[in-house]
């Protein structure tokens, strides 16, 4: 009896469960530890808004599953004159609301990456105008050899023309204009996989899947549903107990947990951010040392002195887990201009730190300070400490200043004077391409053509000046790459910056769900697939 | 009477600017807003123009001078991070703390009180003593330790409660409720619990003193010599007159609980003003920091004004003692 009624109930259930599936749509839940800081398409350059976004609007060109650039609103591109590209455009391609997508409507996005409001304004002003051809195609004019140009405008989302005038959004929205063009933070019409049905910031966003979406994609999911949770113990918790499919970043720490749980995982995989220690080479004496009247970290013998004493496999075992990628050179692999012969990190050696810090003048070694982020990097605060503790064999006195980032920033960026003597810093350059760690990181500081902005150290060298600018106009891949090789070398073997590691991605996801887990940590819904 | 009035009025402006003030002095240690506002290939010269345009340049006087000038007629200012007005913002996330504050302090009134008095009644049994020393824990343990604790069991091994957020929410009007909806009411248990934890525990010992005091007090004696039920004697008249320093109290901690909240807003991602606000002080959105301080602190200010004015009508020798200067 008892048995009949539990075949029973099972095949009542079973019956209940396949009918349900039948039904439903194939829903993704998924948690980041916060929300896009802005849902204005053009409202902050920043990896996790702009990925997040990229799932509803799309570029000229996009990023496929290997961050390859690929064709994406624009069907091909061609170089005419060494300032002008021209676009063809793709056709057939609507807007969520319907419109068609042409020429006017990058013109227009284009002119609104330049508005008040905007952030994407470095990648709009790479442009200097945008001739209308026909529909379908356009010139575009840039004041010199613009070769990163379509690559970069990855990021630079069209936008309806039509349907931003008729909302109020023809500028990007603007934190001091009061009430005006606020449409675009909870709304949103882009031609991408995913259209947006409701959003909430900092509670909840729904996407669901558009029909007719020109571009062949991977995904069976319907449905998403973001919710933003900041804690990390209530992340994981939630995917384990099955309300998330998807949540990240998990700590390090979680993994095993994770593992050891049926149903859930963890997957893990390069980042491809680099983080680097970087040392003041410009000031005549250390804002944060004992030593007075002379800046010890000019001296090469002191920069070496100090490479030579990071262990990073170290780092590597005891604080990341065994998942960061030790490196020599401040690009990763995913990087366009990574060349592997000049990623051999610096060989541990305390002995000869030793003596070279003897031969500089400082046999007993000397105190300095490191600022240091606790809660922007994987373990940022520990892999500081555990610098400390390295350099402390050798001699050298370093003591840890760890703040939260907005604190952190605030001290060491350029609008505070580059306010440090050591910090470590993490970079993923967003157009994924060399030239832009060269400009950003490697130039020398230079208020008016703007390079250097974050070489807060402002480690300097002519030639390499000249390289970054040759890498940024030549369009022969392999005369560029030895411009890069040349630079990268340079920068190596004068010690211009400690790389530490790529450090690891770290996303925890149900078995049901099959992902694709992308180098710069954007998680793309176009590769997300139900089993 | 008029007069006690116009004057405690009038302090509780003064602490309100003096709140104002030392909030907004500290606002400067918690970072520069401008990094989390641009991406990382923003220029040097843009973030400048943004810093000028927000009046970030603005000597500190002329910044709280703006500030409380707005604040006066209710504009806060919009949100660095949203974009919107700040006064939106709270108003969107106000439904969510309010409903999780007024529930935990309605659990821990009904479930303090009954715990007081059971335990107050029989003082040396088994499950008094029980009650006594889970008491202790909840005093004792942190907030999000407990919380956790309750995810941890609740939610990941039992999988009986949701984990985290507020579940299917049911708008009306402006208000949003998840007292409608099953998952709603699933959201707000392990939340209110966490939340009501302190406040019940407190509640409780409070109701038991009281109690124990007034059962020895000679009108109960009296009232057993009448041959009163026990039930009559304990709830009827020892409750009764307990029951006035309690309410007392737990009018004052409906403030601190809705501070509270912002512990247990954060390790169950309950999307109310708390977690707006923990989330501001990282991105360094000093408009809804100033906002949500001000507004903590003309709760509390309030509440305390309304307790004067009680007392002052109960105990009219306050009145002249706060209004003349024999005091």
């Amino acid at each position: 009896m008892s048995m009949i009624k539990k075949i029973l109930t099972t095949s009542i259930m079973t019956g209940m469960i396949l009918g349900a599936s039948a039904v439903s749509a194939n829903t993704l839940k998924f948690a980041f530890q916060g929300d896009a800081q802005s849902f204005d398409p053009h409202g902050l350059n920043e990896t996790f808004t702009l990925g997040f976004l990229s799932n509803v609007y799309e570029g000229l060109t996009m990023l496929d599953k290997d961050i390859k650039v690929v064709p994406g609103l624009a069907t091909s591109w061609e170089v005419t004159s060494p300032t002008t590209i021209v676009f063809k455009l793709r056709p057939g391609v609507k807007f969520h609301n319907g419109n068609s997508f042409n020429a006017d409507d990058v013109i227009f996005s284009w002119q609104r990456t330049l508005s008040e409001g905007s952030d994407q304004k470095v990648r709009g002003m790479m442009v200097k105008d945008i001739k209308k051809i026909d529909d379908l195609t356009i010139e575009v004019h840039t004041d010199g050899p613009q070769p990163l140009m379509p690559s970069e405008w990855a990021w630079v989302f069209m936008m309806d023309k039509e349907w931003a005038e008729e909302h109020g959004a023809i500028n990007a929205a603007n934190v001091k204009e009061k009430n005006a063009n606020g449409y675009t933070l909870n709304h949103a019409n882009g031609t991408g996989p995913f259209e947006v049905v409701s959003r909430q910031p900092d509670v909840k966003t729904v996407f669901k899947r558009t029909a007719n979406h020109w571009n062949k994609i991977t995904t069976n999911i319907t449905d998403v549903i973001f919710t933003p949770v900041k804690q990390a113990a209530t992340r994981t918790a939630a995917l384990i107990s099955g309300e998330l499919d998807m949540v990240y970043p998990i700590p390090v720490q979680d993994w095993k947990r994770l593992d050891s749980e049926e149903g859930v995982s963890a997957i893990r995989g390069p980042e491809a951010r680099t983080i680097f220690l970087g040392m003041d080479q410009s000031r005549d004496e250390l804002l944060y040392s004992n030593i007075k009247g002379k800046n010890p970290l000019k001296d090469i013998r002191v920069r070496k002195a100090m490479a030579h004493a990071l262990h990073l496999d170290l780092i590597k075992k005891k604080i990341m887990r065994g998942a960061s990628t030790p490196t020599g050179l401040m690009i990763a692999p995913q990087v366009n201009g990574f060349n592997p012969d000049y990623n051999t990190p610096y060989k541990y050696d305390p002995a000869m730190s030793k003596k070279l810090l003897a031969e500089a003048g400082y046999p007993d070694g000397f105190e300095i300070t490191i600022d240091c982020p606790n809660n922007r990097y994987v373990n940022d605060e520990k892999i500081c400490q555990a610098v400390a503790s390295m350099m402390a064999k050798v001699g050298i006195k370093m003591k840890v200043l760890a703040q939260p980032k907005s604190k952190y920033f605030g001290k060491i960026l350029a609008q505070n004077n580059y306010d440090t003597s050591m910090y470590l810093l993490g970079w993923t350059p967003g157009s994924m391409d060399v030239h832009n760690v060269l400009l950003g990181l490697i130039s020398c500081q230079n208020k008016e053509t703007k390079a250097g902005l974050f070489n807060l150290g402002n480690y300097c060298n002519k030639r390499v000046d000249e390289l970054q600018k040759l890498v940024g106009v030549e369009t022969d891949p392999v005369k560029r790459q030895t411009y890069i090789d040349e630079a990268m070398k340079i920068v190596k073997d004068e010690v211009g910056y400690l790389p530490l590691h790529q450090q690891p991605l770290s996303w925890g996801i149900s078995d049901k769900f099959q992902i694709n887990q992308r180098a710069d940590n954007v998680f793309d819904f176009r590769y997300v697939v139900k089993k | 009477m008029f007069s006690f009035l116009i004057n405690r009025l009038l302090q509780s402006i003064v602490v309100l600017i003096a709140v104002a003030l030392i909030a907004f002095s500290l606002f400067k240690f918690v970072g520069d807003p401008i990094n989390n506002m641009v991406g990382q290939d923003t220029t040097l010269q843009e973030r400048e123009e943004l810093r000028e345009r927000l009046g970030l340049n603005d000597p500190f006087h002329l910044q709280f001078y703006h500030f409380i000038k707005n604040a006066a007629v209710g504009d806060f200012g919009i949100s660095y991070r949203h974009k919107v007005p700040v006064s939106d913002l709270i108003a969107e996330r106000a439904p969510a703390t309010l409903e999780l504050s007024i529930i935990s302090v309605l659990l821990s009134v009904f479930i303090g009180i009954p715990m007081g008095v059971y335990t107050a009644i029989h003082r040396r049994g088994f499950i008094s003593r029980s009650f006594m020393s889970l008491s202790l824990v909840g005093i004792s343990l942190p907030t999000f330790l407990i919380g956790i604790l309750f995810i941890f069991l609740f939610g990941v091994i039992l999988r009986w409660l949701p984990t985290f957020g507020r579940g299917e929410v049911v708008s009306i009007g402006w208000w949003t409720t998840g007292l409608l909806t099953w998952s709603g009411i699933k959201s707000l248990i392990l939340p209110s619990i966490t939340l009501a934890l302190f406040q019940m525990t407190l509640i409780m010992r409070l109701v038991r003193t009281e109690m124990l005091e007034v059962l020895c007090t000679d009108y109960i004696k009296f009232a057993r010599a009448r041959g009163l039920s026990e039930q009559a004697i304990n709830f009827g008249h020892a409750l009764k007159n307990t029951l006035i320093p309690v309410i007392t109290i737990i009018g004052l901690q409906l403030g601190l609980v809705m501070a509270f909240a912002i512990i247990t807003e954060t390790v169950f991602q309950w999307p109310g003003m708390g977690m707006l606000f923990i989330q501001s002080i990282e991105e360094v959105d000093v408009p809804v920091m100033a906002a949500y301080l001000m507004m903590i602190s003309l709760i509390f200010v309030s509440i305390n004004l309304l307790v004067d004015i009680l007392y002052a009508y109960i105990d009219p020798r306050l009145t002249i003692d706060g209004g003349s200067k024999h005091g």
